[in-house]
């Protein structure tokens, strides 16, 4: 099960959330326990940067907190806080700076998953590997906002289309469309390899 | 948000996708395969679609080191804090400051030792700076309502 489905079936959450929307510190720093690692990952495959992806969840939860007075007990918390999470990452992005830079490193938010074992790998396949980690970083890094963030949710941290559109608040054409665009820029650029 | 124009959906790319998801069951694989089998255009699209797939497929995002969950929560309610604190930071250099500004003016007004045209010239600047500051504050406030940049973090 994925990062983000986990968090849609725990049955504990309603009461936290009421306890939080109440001002109760302590239930809040329970859902943000539970939700970090969601955040954080959900932040790093917007922005591709280990550090600012931490700041940013980080900064995303402190509003949450602010405005934890709204939290409807009747909906899971994750998708509410998502929806401040991902207006912070598209803000950060837009900054003419933070793109310039997050260009120049590309590729340090990406890694490839060994946890299957194999055999040992000899340095000409692993240089090929790198120079593919690359290419699929930087083209992931120039598709417009909408369609990284698609295939982001998509293909590493492994959401459904249906899981997809109930977090963004999009018609599930709308997620299949977006991540036809983003695979299909993906295979332009992997020509270049 | 920078949405894309992306163009609506045909029923043979909705089956690629859902081909390339794993989303077909065996009777929609088998008729797949069939129309793929006849058109070479869909074929090379397939393939193409599928490098793209797999090449992202043995990739995931990068773990931080675990000492980052450890202290997440107390950062998060640090940051409330450091932002409570800086409003009331704010706060207290306005009330103060402005009280000192207000004494010494007052003071250098009751100083008859001062000459006269020093004494206008200070109350010139004083009103100039309380001016540009109330002039700065309202046009932020009417920005602040039609920007559609507003969000930005700069």
């Amino acid at each position: 099960m994925s990062r983000l489905a986990a968090r849609y079936v725990d049955a504990s959450e309603a009461s936290l959330v009421q306890r939080a929307s109440h001002g109760d510190n302590t239930a809040f720093g329970e859902l943000v326990r539970r939700n970090m690692q969601a955040a954080y990952y959900a932040a790093l495959g917007l922005v591709g940067s280990p550090d600012d992806a931490l700041d940013l969840s980080q900064d995303a939860f402190a509003r949450a907190l602010k405005h934890a007075a709204k939290l409807d007990p009747g909906r899971p918390f994750y998708p509410w806080y998502y929806a401040i999470l991902r207006r912070l990452c598209f803000n950060f992005l837009r900054d003419r700076k933070n793109r310039q830079r997050l260009l120049d490193e590309q590729g340090a938010w990406l890694a490839y998953d060994l946890s299957g074992g194999g055999p040992p790998e000899d340095p000409e396949s692993r240089l090929g590997r790198e120079h593919a980690r690359r290419i699929v970083a930087r083209a992931l890094s120039r598709l417009p906002e909408a369609q990284r963030e698609v295939i982001v949710l998509r293909e590493f941290e492994d959401l459904k289309y249906q899981e997809i559109a109930d977090l963004l608040e999009i018609p599930v054409g709308t997620v299949m469309s977006r991540l036809y665009a983003a695979r299909r820029a993906l295979a332009d650029a992997l020509e270049e390899l | 948000m920078n949405d894309e124009r992306t163009d609506p959906m045909d029923e043979r790319t909705i089956q690629l996708m859902r081909a390339l998801d794993g989303d077909l069951d065996a009777a929609e694989r088998a008729a797949f395969e069939a129309r793929l089998a006849d058109d070479p255009v869909m074929r090379e699209e397939w393939q193409r679609l599928s490098r793209a797939r797999e090449a992202t497929m043995g990739m995931r995002l990068r773990h931080p080191p675990e000492e980052v969950w450890d202290g997440y929560w107390t950062s998060v309610y640090s940051r409330t804090e450091r932002g409570l604190g800086w409003i009331l930071v704010s706060l207290g250099v306005i009330v103060v400051g402005g009280w000192a500004v207000w004494t010494w003016i007052g003071e250098l007004l009751a100083d008859t030792g001062t000459p006269l045209i020093v004494r206008l010239g200070m109350i010139a600047l004083f009103l100039g700076v309380v001016i540009l500051a109330v002039s700065v504050v309202r046009h932020r406030i009417n920005v602040l309502k039609t920007d559609p940049y507003k969000d930005i973090q700069r």
